[in-house]
C-alpha cells in the first residue's frame, strides 16, 4: 500500500471540496444569512488540511489498482464527514450521524433525507445540500482528474473505481480530456436545464438547486411536499432532464462528434428507453381512476418512473397510495437504476442485459450441449471476465441486500418500510414506501439502521467493489 | 499529436512509453486482449482490441482524426496493409516496420508507391549501427548530427592510458584538440564538466566534435582509429545478414557461425565472399578453431541474449577484440552495463528513436516549436538538443564566458552560416544559427531555458 501517494490525492479531494464551499458562502453572502461564516470556516478548514496533506504525501509513480479502490472509498468518506460539518456545526442539524446521513445522501446522489421540515434550513444549507448532488454525479475524482495532471498509471485505476457501469472505457486517449469532455456534457446540460425553468416562471434558486439534484440524479427538494408545488411545464422539463441525465453519456459524445447514427447501436440505451415507455404506459393505465384525466395520470406516472428509473427521486405525488402493482413495477424499477456511464445509481441497465443473455445462453447450452456460444452487446463480443464480474456484482448486490434486511428489522418496522429502505439506498434512489414514502422521512431509524443505510450508499454509489475491499484486510498488509 | 500504434510488442511499447511522457494522444492497437490491458494499465493510452489492419478497429481507434500511424506488428503485409488502409480513410502519416529482406531491396518503390511517410527495418538499422562501431572500434557509441557533419562519440577511458588524470582545459591548451567532452559517466553519476574537470580511468566519455577533427583527437591520445580488419559474428539471423552486406562492401573480412544447416547456405549463396561455419557458436573447440584469439572483432547476435551474453564475456576473456552485444530486452540494463560487454546493440531502442525522432520533425512542422531534434545520449538520463535560434533574446550576440549557464548543461555546438563551431568562451550565439546542447536536465524546452533563473 502506497499511502503517501493515496494521501497527496485526498488532500486534493479535500483542496476541491474547500472550493466546492464556496459557492454556499455566496449563496449566504446575497441572502445575508449568518450561517454563512460557519460554511467559510468549514471551507477554510478544508483548504488548511488539504494543503498539509498534499504537502506530507508525495507524487509517487506507484499506484496501482489497489490504491485507487482505497483512495476512491476512503475519498468519499472524508468528502461527506468534511461536507457534514456546516450542518452539525450551525446547528440545523443537530445531531452528527444525521448532518453525517443527509451529506452522504447528498453525495452519493441518493437524496433520502432525514429532515421532516426541509423549509426551515437556511437558504446556503439547502443550496449545499443540493450542489453535493451535482459534486457527486459526476464524481469528484473525475473532477480531480480533469484539473489535476497525472502521470499514467493514476488516472485509470481512479477513473475505473469511481465511474458506474461494467466496462469503463475512454472516450478520448486521455484520461484527462476524457474527464473534461464528460464535465463538459454535465455543464452544460445543467445550464440548458436552469435556463428552460427560469423560462418557466420558476425563481432562480428554486432553478439551481433542482438541476443540481436532477442533473446529479439526486433528489433532495427545498420543499416539504417536493415538487408538487410546481406547474406541470416545470415537471416535465425535470422529467425530461432526469432521463437524459440517467442516459448512457457516450449518447451526447457521438452526438457532439456528429456521429448520431451510432446511438441506435447502443442496445442498453434503447432498453433503457423501453423500460420507461413501459412502465410508464401501464402505471398510467393503473392509477388512472386516481386522477381526474388519463393525461395527468399519464403525466405523474411518467414523472414517477423518471425519477425511480434514473435513480432520481423526486415526487409530484404520494405514490405511496398508488395501487399495489404500480408500487410493484417502481420498486423493481429501483433496481435496475439508469445506463452506465450516467449519473444514476442502481444495478444498471446494461448489467441487466448482460444478465439476461447470459440466462439464454446458459438455457441454449441445456437444449445443445455442445454449443459454443459467445455473448454480444452494442456489436462487440462480451468476454468471459466482464460476464464474471457482472455476476459477482449483482450477486454481491443481492448478499449486501439481505445483511442490510436483516440488521434493519432490529428497528420493529413493517417490511415494505425497511425492504424499500435498503432498495432505495442501495440503489441511490431516495424515496421508498410505507414508512420511508416520498412525504416521510428516514429520521426515524436508529443510529445502527442509519449506518448501515449509510454504507449502502456510499457501496451503491462506488459500486460496491472499492467499498469492500476496505473491510478486505489484505488491503491493508504493507 | 493524434498517434496510432499498431501491434503491442516490444517496439510498440517502447515507442509508447516514449512518445506518452512526450504528451501525445496515443491508441494502440493490438489482436492479444492481454497486452493491450497491460498497456492501457500502465500508460494514458486509447486500447483497442483487434486486428489493425480491419476498417472498424482503426475507426475504433480514432484514425479519422490520427496524425500518424505506426505499424509495428511482426507481420510486415499485415503492417503495410495497415498503413494503406489508414493512408486512404485517415488521410495520416504512416510508419510502417518492414523487416523481410526481400521487400528491404525494393523498400524505395514500396514507400513511393503506397504512399507510406518512412520505413523502419530494426534489424538493418541495428546493422548500421554496428557497422559504424567497427569503422570506428574506439567509440562504444556513435550519433550523428547534421547528416553526419557532428559526430557524438562516446568511448571508455582505460587506465593508465593519456587521459587518465587529465585536466579537461588542456585538451584545448596542449593537446590542441578541437573537440568538447560533454558527458562524463563515473559509476551510477553522470556529470556535465568544466574546464578543471580531472578525468579517471574507467571514465566513460562522449565527445562532440567535426569527424576529422575526431580522428586527430583519438591519434592524439594513442587510440586506434583505424577500422577494424577483420570480424567474427555468431548468430546468422537478420542483423549479420544486413551486416555482412555492409561490411564486406567496407573490405572487411567476415565470418559468420551459424547452427542452422540450412540457413548457412542461404548466407553462402547470398554472400560467397564471407567465410560461414555450421556449428554451435558456444562451442568453445570451434571458435578457437576458427580463430576467436586473432579477430579484431566479435559480434555476438544470437536470438537469445543470454547467449549473446555469455558469448560476449568469453570473448572478452580471450581476446582483445572490439565486442558488440546484442541485447533484447533491457529492462535490466544497468546489470548488463556494469559488465562491460563493449558495445550494446538493442534494435528496437535503435528504431524507437528513429520513428520518435521523426514525431518530433512533424511536430516541429506543424506548431514551430523551439527544440528540432532531440537525441538520447545516456538512456534516460542526458539528452542532446537541436535548436534553430529564431530571434534575439538574452542568449543571443553575449559571449558564452559571460552568459550564466545552469549546471548540468553545455554547449556542444554552434553552426553559423554552415560553419561548424565547437564552442569555446568566446564565442557567440547569434541569430539564425543552429545550436546543439548536452544537458541532464530534462526541462529544457528553449534556448532560454538554458540560463539560470
Amino acid at each position: 500500500m502506497n499511502y503517501s501517494a493515496v494521501i497527496y490525492i485526498l488532500g486534493w479531494i479535500l483542496n476541491f471540496e474547500g472550493f466546492f464551499l464556496l459557492f454556499p458562502c455566496i449563496v449566504a453572502v446575497i441572502y445575508q444569512e449568518k450561517t454563512g461564516v460557519v460554511f467559510a470556516g468549514c471551507m477554510l478548514l478544508c483548504l488548511l488540511l488539504g494543503a498539509i496533506a498534499i504537502r506530507i504525501g508525495r507524487k509517487d509513480k506507484e499506484f496501482y489498482a489497489k490504491e485507487g479502490l482505497v483512495t476512491v472509498s476512503i475519498g468519499w468518506i472524508i468528502l461527506s464527514v468534511f461536507g457534514a460539518l456546516p450542518f452539525f456545526v450551525s446547528k440545523e442539524i443537530p445531531a452528527f450521524e444525521d448532518a453525517l446521513f443527509e451529506t452522504i445522501s447528498g453525495f452519493t446522489t441518493t437524496g433520502a433525507s432525514i429532515l421532516s421540515d426541509v423549509e426551515a434550513l437556511s437558504k446556503c444549507s439547502l443550496f449545499w445540500r443540493s450542489f453535493t448532488h451535482w459534486v457527486g454525479g459526476m464524481g469528484v475524482l473525475v473532477f480531480v482528474l480533469a484539473v489535476l495532471p497525472l502521470a499514467g498509471g493514476y488516472n485509470m485505476h481512479l477513473m475505473r473505481a469511481e465511474s458506474p457501469g461494467p466496462q469503463v472505457g475512454k472516450l478520448v486517449p486521455k484520461v484527462r480530456s476524457t474527464a473534461m469532455i464528460l464535465y463538459g456534457i454535465y455543464v452544460f446540460l445543467t445550464a440548458v436545464e436552469v435556463i428552460l425553468l427560469l423560462l418557466g416562471g420558476m425563481p432562480l434558486f428554486d432553478a439551481l438547486t433542482l438541476s443540481f439534484g436532477t442533473a446529479g440524479t439526486g433528489g433532495f427538494a427545498i420543499k416539504n411536499d417536493g415538487l408538487a408545488g410546481y406547474t406541470s411545464y416545470q415537471q416535465t422539463i425535470i422529467t425530461i432532464f432526469m432521463i437524459i441525465c440517467a442516459t448512457n453519456f457516450n449518447v451526447y459524445y457521438f452526438i457532439l462528434m456528429k456521429k448520431a447514427k451510432q446511438i441506435l447501436k447502443l442496445e442498453e440505451v434503447m432498453v433503457f428507453f423501453g423500460i420507461i415507455l413501459f412502465s410508464a404506459l401501464f402505471i398510467a393505465w393503473d392509477i388512472r381512476h386516481l386522477f381526474s384525466s388519463l393525461r395527468e395520470a399519464g403525466h405523474h406516472a411518467l414523472f414517477q418512473v423518471a425519477s425511480i428509473l434514473s435513480t432520481t427521486g423526486y415526487s409530484t405525488t404520494d405514490f405511496n397510495v398508488w395501487p399495489e402493482t404500480a408500487k410493484t413495477i417502481l420498486i423493481l424499477l429501483m433496481f435496475t437504476g439508469g445506463c452506465a456511464s450516467s449519473t444514476s445509481g442502481g444495478i444498471k441497465v446494461s448489467r441487466i442485459v448482460i444478465c439476461m443473455k447470459m440466462l439464454r445462453k446458459e438455457l441454449s447450452t441445456f437444449t445443445h450441449p455442445k454449443s459454443v456460444k459467445s455473448i454480444h452487446m452494442e456489436g462487440r463480443a462480451i468476454g468471459q471476465e466482464v460476464q464474471f464480474s457482472v455476476a459477482v456484482f449483482v450477486m454481491t448486490f443481492a448478499m449486501l441486500f439481505i445483511i442490510s434486511l436483516f440488521i434493519l428489522t432490529f428497528n420493529d418496522f413493517d417490511f415494505t418500510t425497511n425492504f424499500t429502505a435498503i432498495a432505495t439506498t442501495l440503489g441511490n434512489v431516495g424515496p421508498g414506501f410505507a414508512g420511508v414514502g416520498p412525504m416521510d422521512n428516514f429520521g426515524k431509524f436508529s443510529i445502527l439502521s442509519k449506518a448501515v443505510l449509510m454504507f449502502n450508499m456510499l457501496a451503491g454509489r462506488l459500486e460496491l467493489f472499492p467499498i469492500l475491499v476496505l473491510f478486505y484486510p489484505k488491503t491493508w498488509r504493507k | 499529436m493524434n498517434i496510432i500504434i499498431v501491434g503491442c510488442g516490444k517496439i510498440g511499447r517502447t515507442l509508447t512509453e516514449q512518445l506518452c511522457k512526450e504528451g501525445h494522444d496515443i491508441s494502440i492497437i493490438d489482436e492479444k486482449k492481454e497486452l493491450v490491458e497491460n498497456m492501457v494499465n500502465k500508460f494514458d493510452v486509447l486500447g483497442v482490441f483487434g486486428n489493425g489492419a480491419s476498417y472498424t478497429t482503426q475507426v475504433d481507434a480514432g484514425i479519422e482524426g490520427a496524425d500518424l500511424l505506426i505499424a509495428t506488428t511482426g507481420m510486415d503485409e499485415l503492417n503495410l496493409l495497415c498503413c494503406l488502409i489508414a493512408r486512404k480513410i485517415g488521410k495520416c502519416h504512416t510508419i510502417s516496420r518492414v523487416r523481410n529482406p526481400v521487400y528491404g531491396r525494393e523498400i524505395g518503390i514500396i514507400k513511393e508507391e503506397l504512399g507510406l511517410s518512412m520505413i523502419v527495418n530494426p534489424e538493418q538499422a541495428a546493422a548500421m549501427e554496428i557497422a559504424r562501431l567497427l569503422r570506428f572500434p574506439s567509440a562504444i557509441k556513435i550519433d550523428t548530427f547534421d547528416r553526419g557533419r557532428i559526430e557524438l562519440l562516446k568511448f571508455k577511458i582505460k587506465q593508465g592510458s593519456k587521459l587518465d588524470g587529465y585536466r579537461l582545459m588542456d585538451i584545448s591548451t596542449k593537446l590542441k584538440c578541437d573537440i568538447l567532452v560533454c558527458t562524463v559517466e563515473r559509476g551510477e553519476e553522470i556529470r556535465i564538466p568544466n574546464g578543471q574537470f580531472l578525468l579517471q580511468g574507467n571514465d566513460v566519455i562522449s565527445i562532440v566534435a567535426v569527424p576529422k577533427k575526431a580522428g586527430e583527437f583519438f591519434k592524439k591520445i594513442g587510440m586506434g582509429t583505424n577500422k577494424v580488419k577483420n570480424t567474427m559474428l555468431v548468430g546468422g539471423g537478420r542483423i549479420s545478414f544486413y551486416l555482412t552486406k555492409e561490411l564486406l562492401h567496407m573490405g572487411i573480412q567476415v565470418t559468420i557461425v551459424e547452427k542452422n544447416k540450412a540457413r548457412c547456405e542461404e548466407l553462402s549463396l547470398e554472400y560467397p565472399e564471407a567465410l560461414v561455419i555450421n556449428g554451435d557458436g558456444i562451442d568453445r573447440n570451434l571458435l578457437c578453431e576458427e580463430g576467436i584469439e586473432r579477430v579484431e572483432s566479435f559480434a555476438a547476435l544470437t536470438n537469445m541474449d543470454e547467449e549473446n551474453i555469455l558469448l560476449s564475456l568469453y570473448a572478452k576473456h580471450r581476446t582483445n577484440a572490439k565486442l558488440i552485444t546484442k541485447v533484447h530486452r533491457v529492462e535490466l540494463d544497468d546489470v548488463i552495463l556494469e559488465m562491460d560487454l563493449g558495445s550494446i546493440i538493442c534494435p528496437k531502442n535503435i528504431v524507437a528513436e528513429h520513428i520518435i525522432r521523426y514525431v518530433r520533425a512533424m511536430e516541429n512542422s506543424a506548431r514551430s516549436s523551439n527544440i528540432e531534434t532531440l537525441y538520447k545520449i545516456i538512456e534516460n538520463k542526458a539528452e542532446a538538443l537541436e535548436f534553430i535560434i529564431r530571434e534575439k533574446s538574452a542568449v543571443t550576440d553575449v559571449p558564452l564566458e559571460k552568459l550564466n549557464i545552469k549546471d548540468g548543461v553545455i554547449i556542444a555546438s554552434i553552426k553559423h552560416k554552415g560553419n561548424i563551431i565547437i564552442p569555446k568562451g568566446k564565442d557567440v550565439i547569434r541569430e539564425g544559427d543552429s545550436v546543439i546542447i548536452v544537458t541532464i536536465d530534462s526541462e529544457i524546452d528553449d534556448i532560454a531555458d538554458i540560463l539560470k533563473d
